[in-house]
Formats: C-alpha cells, sequence, structure tokens
C-alpha cells in the first residue's frame, strides 16, 4: 500500500501505517547524525534549548555530499540507524514523532516509538542520488563546525520511503515482507 | 629504470575517486539486473527498481551514486623498475584524494582522531596499500569504502579443526548478523589463512574481483558457491526486508598461515561496489 504523508506529521496520520507500505513524503525533515545526536542529548540533558523543535519532528539519519552549484543538496541517503539508538528514546521523549534510516533497530528504541506513537522509516541505502532529487532545500541549523554531520533543515517533496517499524511496533528487519511466503 | 612523476600519481588517483563514485562496473549492474528478476515481491523488486534508477541518475555526473563516498581505499602495484620522481609517493596519493574529494563535490568523510573526531576536511589520509611486482608498470586501483558496511566486517582466529564447516559458519554467521545494515544485496569478501595482518587485506582485495567471476581453484569454487546459497538462504533480502537475493556474490581468497592457524576476515561491501583502476 502507498501512502503520501504531509505537514503537520500527526500521530493519527502515522498510526495509519503499517510495516512493509510504502510512503512518499513532504515536508520538513531535520537531518542529523552520529555527533549531533550526541549534542542534542548532551542539550536536554543539560536542560538547554534546542536548536529546532523536536514535538512532532522527523529526523533523518544523513550526511550528505557537498551540494554543486545550481543544486539544493548533494547525494543524500540514509546512515545506519541502529549507530544512534542509544540517544533516540531521549529524542523520543521530547516528541519526535518519526525517524529516516536504514536497518534493524534496538529493542530500547522499538519499545520507546511503541510508547510514543512514532514510526521508523527506512530510505534505500545507496540511493542517495535519487533521494537527492526529492530535496527542495537544504540549510545549516546548527553545529555547522562539524560540516556534513551539522543538523540540516530540509524540505522534501515525496520522498520515498518504507515504513520499517509501524506505531504498533511491527518490525521490517524481523518480519521480512519482501521474502515469498511460498518459498 | 621507469621514471615516473608522482603528479602522474595524483592526476589518476583523483580522476578515477570521483569517476568511481559515479559509476558502478557493469559486472555488479549486469547482476543486480540478474537478482531482480528473481525476487517475488513487490517490495523486493521495488527496491533493486530504485537502485537501479540511482545508478542510472548518478551517472549523469551531477550526484554521487552514495552519500558516503567513502574512505579512499588506494592500492598500488609498483613494478620495481619504476622510479618516482618530482616529490613524495605518498604525498602524492593524497594529494589526489583531496583534488578527487573537493573537485568532485565528494563527501569530506575522514576525521583525524577516532575520538576528537574533527574532520579533515577532504578526507584525507587515503587508506593505502602498496606491493611491489616485476615490470616497469604501475597500476593504481581506488576503492572508496563506504562504512555501514565496513562496520559489519569481521576476523575470527579459528584453529586448524575448525576446518571447512567452521570456516563457512563463521562466514554465514556474519552475513546473518550483520543483517539489513550494510545496504543488502552485499557482496562478501573472504580472507582465508595468512595471519592477523593479512587475511583481512585479502577478504578486501577479494572485494576487487569482478562480480560472477569465479575462483581459479576448484576447491574455493564450490566453497564460493555453496556459501552463496547458505547467504542467500537467511532471506535477509534486499535492504534487509526480506528477499532472495542478500548478497552478489562471495568472493575467497586463500593463501598460505600457520600450522597453529586459520585465521578468517570477512569484509562487507554494499551494493554499492566501487573500485576503478588504471595502468601507468
Amino acid at each position: 500500500m502507498q501512502h503520501i504523508i504531509t505537514q503537520p506529521y500527526t500521530r493519527e496520520k502515522l498510526a495509519a501505517l503499517k510495516t512493509g507500505d510504502r510512503v512518499l513524503l513532504s515536508g520538513t525533515i531535520y537531518a542529523a547524525r552520529d555527533t549531533a545526536h550526541r549534542r542534542l542529548v548532551e542539550l536536554i540533558e543539560e536542560g538547554r534549548e534546542l536548536p529546532f523543535e523536536l514535538k512532532g519532528a522527523i529526523v533523518y539519519y544523513m550526511g550528505p555530499t557537498p551540494a554543486k552549484p545550481g543544486y539544493p543538496s548533494g547525494s543524500a541517503g540514509p546512515t545506519t540507524s541502529y549507530r544512534m539508538d542509544s540517544f533516540t528514546p531521549a529524542l523520543l521523549d521530547k516528541g519526535l514523532i518519526g525517524m529516516i534510516g536504514k536497518g534493524p533497530r534496538g529493542r530500547e528504541v522499538v519499545e520507546a516509538a511503541m510508547a510514543h506513537g512514532a514510526v521508523y522509516f527506512a530510505a534505500i541505502g545507496g540511493a542517495a542520488a535519487l533521494i537527492a532529487g526529492s530535496i527542495k532545500s537544504s540549510e545549516v541549523v546548527a553545529f555547522a563546525e562539524l560540516g556534513t554531520e551539522a543538523v540540516r533543515r530540509i524540505e522534501v517533496e515525496n520522498m520515498p520511503l518504507v515504513v520499517a517499524l509501524d506505531s504498533s511496533g511491527r518490525d521490517i528487519y524481523e518480519i521480512r515482507p519482501g521474502l515469498s511466503q511460498n518459498r | 629504470m621507469r621514471e615516473i612523476d608522482v603528479k602522474q600519481v595524483s592526476d589518476a588517483i583523483s580522476r578515477l575517486y570521483i569517476d568511481a563514485n559515479h559509476h558502478l562496473g557493469e559486472d555488479v549492474t549486469t547482476c543486480l539486473r540478474d537478482c531482480a528478476n528473481r525476487e517475488k515481491t513487490t517490495l523486493a523488486k521495488d527496491v533493486f527498481e530504485t537502485i537501479e534508477k540511482n545508478i542510472g541518475i548518478a551517472g549523469e555526473g551531477v550526484f554521487p551514486l552514495c552519500q558516503d563516498t567513502g574512505m579512499a581505499c588506494v592500492f598500488m602495484e609498483i613494478g620495481q623498475d619504476v622510479h618516482f620522481t618530482g616529490g613524495d609517493l605518498t604525498d602524492a596519493v593524497n594529494e589526489g584524494v583531496r583534488r578527487g574529494c573537493l573537485e568532485g563535490f565528494l563527501r569530506q568523510t575522514i576525521v583525524r582522531d577516532p575520538f576528537d573526531r574533527v574532520n579533515t576536511g577532504d578526507s584525507t589520509p587515503a587508506d593505502i596499500n602498496m606491493t611491489v611486482v616485476p615490470g616497469d608498470r604501475v597500476k593504481i586501483t581506488v576503492a572508496p569504502k563506504g562504512f555501514g558496511s565496513e562496520n559489519m566486517s569481521r576476523i575470527k582466529m579459528l584453529p586448524p579443526a575448525a576446518g571447512v564447516k567452521g570456516a563457512e559458519d563463521f562466514i554465514v554467521e556474519t552475513c546473518s548478523l550483520a543483517g539489513g545494515n550494510p545496504c543488502p544485496p552485499i557482496i562478501v569478501g573472504v580472507g582465508i589463512g595468512g595471519s592477523f595482518t593479512s587475511a583481512p587485506l585479502m577478504a578486501r582485495k577479494a572485494l576487487l574481483r569482478p562480480v560472477g567471476s569465479r575462483n581459479a581453484s576448484e576447491f574455493y569454487r564450490e566453497m564460493e558457491i555453496r556459501l552463496l546459497e547458505r547467504i542467500n538462504g537467511l532471506g535477509i533480502g534486499p535492504q534487509g526486508f526480506g528477499g532472495e537475493t542478500t548478497a552478489l556474490a562471495v568472493n575467497v581468497i586463500a593463501a598460505p598461515t600457520h600450522i597453529a592457524g586459520m585465521p578468517v576476515a570477512v569484509n562487507i561491501n554494499c551494493h554499492v561496489s566501487r573500485h576503478k583502476e588504471v595502468i601507468l
């Protein structure tokens, strides 16, 4: 089944998604990966202001190639998500509603995501040139000194995703819906 | 004695680094197409379709295949009758990587220290491997390596008693543990024998062998076929969503080893298996 998801991202919209469904996502997402996650969690622990509102936000685990002149972004595929697992529950507690990456998540993320009605999407790893075509604008909003690892606010249009973990906790990497039942 | 200016080395590496990040080898693209036809579900077929479209877009030269444009792994086979002039050879290799990264708009992907993690700003230094061979030519291979798959690689110092079964079980287990993380369908490079130094290097070099090529030895050729069947039997499938294709190829390199040991190294590569070479 294919869905179109637009802003505002709400739990009600996400609740309609089932693991294995295809999604075209349009709206604002925030790119953050390893070091940015560590810093975001440090800010939360210190009770300081975050560089963007996590409530209702979708985070994309991604560090792009530099944009060539005249293009809004460089190549922009997902990085492996498990490296963000230890930081993710703290972000979900602050209202994060969606995550985009690739590969399986740890138990702590699956449980926290279920508890918050959040959804984890998979983008196709290694399809970075194709995904770049969905990006309409990209702007560094925090930690600019990290270069490709800086936090970016990204406007996407019809970004192709697959639901990897729906709000009921069904995990694509466990149930493997791509495998034929008549194998 | 043949003289080669190191500037030629920089120029070649810069060009190969960019080229590898936009154009996959035909061995990989052909195999991807064959595997797509074997998938039985829409979800698995869709992944292959996305990968094929991506290859087409990257080939136009604006967007690299993957945002992880890789650690620049550079292999040089240097003829013993070659004399490099014009500067330090290692500096020239890194200059090629630096220029490839900056001029090709590749990602700045290397940090200067594992703990302070400050980006070097130009993807240097390269991961360099040089060997000396007969002759007066220089073969340069640039293989940008993504770390989603690199992080899933393993080595085990098996005892000789582990035998063929022990080695194969470890290789399959490594792919199983990797699951959907390394962007399957994967290519599995295996180094068996040698030492703790050389086994991973053999596994790395095995990734340079064309997908679909056969090991020259019948024993290892059969091992590769058995391993590929078992790994695809795991059902991990493209992207880990489930499916018929978990690996495109298993390439094994074996070497003499110690009477007490049987090192087995497994270097996993994603479907964006990049390497380009030139002979100077």
